[in-house]
């Protein structure tokens, strides 16, 4: 599905993955290792060499806005360019559909983001995403700061989408959710991407 | 038309003015009397070597000394509006950037009042053409160092909602869409008090010159008006050139941020 060779930007050496349709991948590494920018560098927000090719399709041949709705980004910290939650969702029907799944109200549509605490924010802005169905999901941390029960419901809704035949490379700080979500797990040490076993 | 001419003597009396303010400052121990002295030293020294250098252009008569010397304005101004910059886009562009816009907007509209409006002969006739870039620059200058300085604070602080619109597949033009706007607005602010004040506030500069000159109270505001209109049609045109540039090289054709082609924040 995802095919991966000798990705590189300053701070990350080559690198390579193939990912098929409906895997997890899992990545993890020390702060700074540079996850993010591994993440970023396939989503093509910055500057980067390297080949990276969906169903056959080189990444070049894709719009830069084409590529990121296939392979979608979730950075850790989300980003709102507007007051109202709802002015964030182009189709509130699937949205109010969609959220209960990730233990929010429909309703939220309505509130205002900045009443919004730090987990429903993480959890809306992974609606969003969801809501534009990627064939790849590059999750950054999607987890981190959710009670257990929200980690929960986000994992449930991730394992939904693997079935479906969605790819996912996830940058997790937990060895458990790597267990539980992935069935490959890399680790990256300055730069350097390395298989792992856990 | 009357006219009062003033004598070195007048003006001399009027700088009496000033040693008072010396004197009080003396007194007071506020420590501002050498800057004031500096100051207006300055000042005096400035405007002589101005009329000597207008006087000059305006003898000579001849197009290319004053559009070299309408250039050299601008690259004035031009380094006016890179130091008033906060965070500043890396390498040429710093200056390029606000100069070139300054540049087209100054030549465009002053051109457009020389040839359509005010047609002075010849038409590129200095004691006309200077003056008029010089109003037209002065302003422009203001609003694309506050256009520019927004626009590059804004899409640093908006860094993680661009970007979120940019993961998104929003397209560049979309994501930068808000800071861009903001940037057109504080840009244009000042133009739009300064038309919807002028008058009720004070009398402006140039018209109180030309009152002072002799010229009727009617003939000075249609001047004035003249200016006015040709002050916001190239402050429109500067801070739009500035803004909407400064937002394309602030992203790439593959419709990445690009941060690094900022540099980091005075201070």
């Amino acid at each position: 599905m995802l095919n991966i060779q000798d990705l590189s930007r300053p701070g990350i050496e080559p690198f390579s993955l193939d990912l098929k349709e409906g895997e997890c991948t899992s990545l993890s590494g020390s702060s700074g290792a540079g996850k993010t920018l591994l993440l970023r560098a396939i989503a093509d927000l910055d500057p980067n060499q390297g080949s990276v090719v969906l169903d056959q399709k080189n990444r070049d041949d894709f719009t830069a806005p084409e590529w990121r709705i296939s392979v979608g980004y979730l950075a850790s910290d989300s980003g709102w360019w507007r007051d109202d939650v709802g002015l964030h969702f182009p189709d509130h029907e699937q949205a109010a559909a969609l959220l209960p799944s990730l233990g929010i109200e429909p309703d939220a549509l309505n509130w205002q983001v900045a009443r919004l605490s730090t987990g429903e924010r993480q959890r809306l802005a992974l609606a969003r995403l969801l809501l534009i169905s990627p064939s790849v999901m590059l999750l950054d941390e999607p987890t981190s700061g959710l009670d257990p029960d929200a980690v929960t419901l986000v994992e449930d809704l991730l394992k939904q989408r693997l079935a479906e035949g969605v790819s996912i490379l996830l940058v997790t700080h937990t060895a458990e959710q790597a267990k539980r979500l992935a069935s490959r797990h890399l680790s990256i040490k300055a730069g350097l991407v390395s298989e792992q076993a856990i | 038309m009357s006219f009062i001419s003033l004598g070195p003597l007048d003006i001399g009396i009027a700088a009496l003015l000033l040693v008072i303010n010396a004197l009080l400052s003396v007194v007071l121990r506020l420590g501002l009397a050498k800057q004031m002295l500096i100051a207006a030293s300055r000042m005096v020294v400035q405007l002589l070597l101005l009329g000597l250098v207008l006087k000059a252009l305006f003898d000579l008569a001849s197009p290319l000394v004053t559009a070299a010397m309408g250039l050299i304005m601008i690259l004035f101004a031009g380094r006016e509006v890179m130091a008033r910059q906060s965070r500043k886009l890396t390498g040429w562009w710093a200056y390029g950037l606000g100069t070139t816009s300054m540049l087209i907007a100054g030549t465009v509209v002053t051109l457009f009042a020389l040839t359509t409006q005010v047609r002075p002969d010849p038409w590129y006739e200095a004691r006309v053409a200077i003056p008029l870039l010089g109003m037209i620059l002065g302003n422009t200058m203001t609003g694309i160092a506050i256009g520019l300085d927004r626009l590059m604070t804004g899409t640093a602080r908006e860094r993680s909602a661009i970007e979120a619109r940019l993961a998104l597949g929003h397209s560049s033009t979309q994501a930068m869409s808000g800071v861009v706007r903001e940037a057109l607005r504080s840009g244009l602010i000042p133009i739009i008090n300064s038309m919807s004040a002028v008058g009720l506030v004070s009398i402006p500069g140039m018209m109180t010159g030309q009152i002072l000159a002799g010229v009727e109270p009617m003939e000075a505001v249609k001047y004035q008006l003249l200016i006015m209109f040709l002050i916001a049609g190239g402050t429109t045109l500067g801070v739009l050139g500035a803004v909407l540039g400064g937002g394309r090289r602030l992203t790439d054709h593959r419709h990445r941020l690009r941060l690094d082609r900022l540099t980091a924040a005075k201070d």
